[in-house]
């Protein structure tokens, strides 16, 4: 029985596994064909090293991500801290609802209804503002409500009381909220953010119809050239960006494992039953 | 509760002028473009044309396929997820990052890495042939379309089930067996009802992105039939007909918010256990 899960485990990873496989083996292809394979070489890396349009579109990507994903976060951690304190119920449900509609949204229909909207303000001022601004803004909208969904539950699981001991010890509300309510939910606030990053990062169907010929990121680059037979300098291209993200994943998690060893264990089995003692209230 | 500062009372404020502008205005102008025509006057026109058997029947196949394609994803990663939230703690890390892993390349060319593998000349009929069999065509078939989609998707059935199995009360599995159930009947009587949420969750995260692809079904399907989404694409792109296009889009919308709020109503039901 369990030799039989094992295989089947071993299995699925072989198919999960095989495209990436294929693009790490054609990244090293000697000829420009990706069907088949003919020699062993190093050029499509070194093509890389000289630049050319994929590394421009990648950092123009990179750029974009990281914009998106610093706005997000302060206007996202901004607007978890003011909802969690809103006091009428419908106001709260309301905004939620709102905020949730990127997520629950297929993509295509967010990027159509922006780009509705760009084209409309455009005819109005004359001009085709479909371009970096536009793919920003696109951006940071559906980055919020992950966010904003990331930074709500560590608010949740923070003790009011310490607030309000910080105000009872002389601190202003500012300082309480630098030094008592910013240090909790830090860690939900940086997950937030490295989720818009990534989510900028991969976005393909939404920056498809919200840009125009002016600005180009690495995604939609390589949609233009899906109508061409593409270079394997891509392949060499993502396969770096690939080990590139398992390196940090893994240094991620040896972080995140040693923090949970080294951690209070008492600490964290009282903020546990905190947040349980919260949902049975719900 | 002691009265809110200045801070918390206005912080939200920029996120609700943003969401207003950018996420409530264009919708209201998806519904302004399907009510309208070219001209801008008010018309039902785009609606009755989107009516018509050929559309009707591209939905229906974007319908038929999403749901083969969850169905497969869930099938393939429920038990996935489960052999993987019985590994051991630091194993259990490490799987969960290969399963996260292909999502961080690009979804274009994970996509594309696929179309070489299937091609008439790609691997899988090379070493097939290596046997004496004749190339199979394996591209442009809706086989291809939903495999791509299985492929594309199934780390978001994972990752929810999984997450839910891992949080798992070990002791209930326990009390099942010593109370006389068996494997099976613990399996359905215990843990198939209390990972259900992340069941659910696994389904939407499957269901609506298989539904809305268009780069899929161009891709794998070589265009030898059409889905919503590559028929909303060429709406907005070739043809520069938006009122169809934004007529499409909307019904997509509310056939998405029908068929999350009958899930999110059955998953509703087991309270507490939700994430």
């Amino acid at each position: 029985m369990k030799k039989a899960a094992n295989i089947y485990t071993i299995l699925c990873f072989l198919i999960l596994y095989a495209p990436v496989a294929v693009m790490i083996l054609f990244s090293f292809n000697s000829t420009d064909s990706i069907f088949s394979f003919s020699g062993f070489s190093m050029q499509w890396y070194e093509s890389i090293l000289s630049g050319g349009e994929a590394v421009d579109t990648l950092i123009n990507s990179l750029v974009l991500a990281a914009l998106s994903a610093v706005i997000s976060t302060v206007v996202g951690t901004a607007a978890a801290i003011g909802i969690f304190h809103m006091k009428r119920k419908w106001i709260k449900n309301a905004t939620m609802q709102v905020t949730n509609i990127p997520m629950m949204n297929p993509d295509i229909v967010t990027g159509i209804s922006m780009m509705l909207l760009f084209i409309t303000v455009g005819t109005l001022i004359n001009a085709n503002i479909l371009g970096f601004w536009t793919i920003l803004i696109a951006h940071i909208t559906f980055s919020l409500p992950y966010v904003i969904l990331s930074v709500m539950p560590k608010l949740r699981q923070l003790d009011p009381n310490l607030t309000e001991a910080a105000l009872d010890l002389g601190c202003t509300p500012m300082q309480a909220f630098l030094k008592v309510e910013l240090p909790a939910i830090i860690p939900g606030i940086i997950s937030g953010m490295i989720m818009a990053f990534t989510l900028s990062l991969d976005d393909f169907v939404i920056s498809y119809f919200t840009t125009g010929a002016t600005f180009k990121t690495f995604p939609t680059y390589i949609y233009s050239l899906v109508k061409k037979p593409f270079k394997p300098n891509i392949y060499a291209l993502s396969s770096i960006m690939t080990i590139a993200v398992l390196v940090l994943l893994i240094i991620s998690n040896i972080i995140s494992a040693r923090g949970e060893n080294s951690g209070k264990p008492a600490k964290a089995k009282k903020s546990r039953s905190l947040r349980k003692g919260k949902e049975g209230k719900r | 509760m002691k009265r809110r500062s200045l801070l918390q009372r206005f912080a939200a404020a920029p996120h609700i002028a943003w969401s207003v502008l950018f996420i409530v205005i264009p919708l209201l102008f998806i519904i302004y473009y399907t009510f309208t025509d070219a001209a801008g006057g008010f018309t039902l026109e785009n609606l009755a044309t989107i009516a018509s058997p050929e559309y009707l029947m591209i939905f229906l196949r974007s319908v038929m396929f999403s749901i083969l394609a969850t169905v497969i994803c869930l099938l393939i990663g429920y038990p996935l997820a489960y052999r993987i939230a019985s590994m051991k703690p630091r194993t259990q890390r490490i799987v969960i990052v290969l399963v996260m892993l292909p999502m961080w390349l690009n979804f274009l060319i994970r996509t594309y890495c696929l179309k070489i593998l299937l091609n008439d000349q790609g691997i899988i009929n090379t070493f097939l042939g290596n046997f004496g069999i004749e190339p199979l065509k394996l591209l442009n078939t809706s086989g291809a379309v939903i495999f791509a989609m299985v492929y594309n998707y199934l780390p978001y059935m994972i990752l929810p089930i999984y997450t839910v199995i891992s949080k798992m009360d070990q002791n209930l599995l326990t009390a099942a067996a010593d109370l006389g159930c068996n494997r099976f009947q613990t399996m359905t009587k215990v843990v198939l009802p209390l990972s259900f949420s992340g069941i659910m969750s696994g389904v939407t995260m499957v269901f609506v992105p298989s539904i809305s692809t268009f780069y899929i079904s161009d891709a794998m399907g070589g265009r030898t039939f059409s889905l919503i989404g590559d028929t909303i694409e060429r709406q907005f792109k070739e043809a520069d007909n938006y009122n169809v296009g934004s007529a499409l889009s909307l019904v997509l919308m509310i056939l998405i918010i029908i068929s999350m709020s009958i899930m999110n109503k059955y998953s509703d039901d087991d309270g507490g256990v939700v994430v």
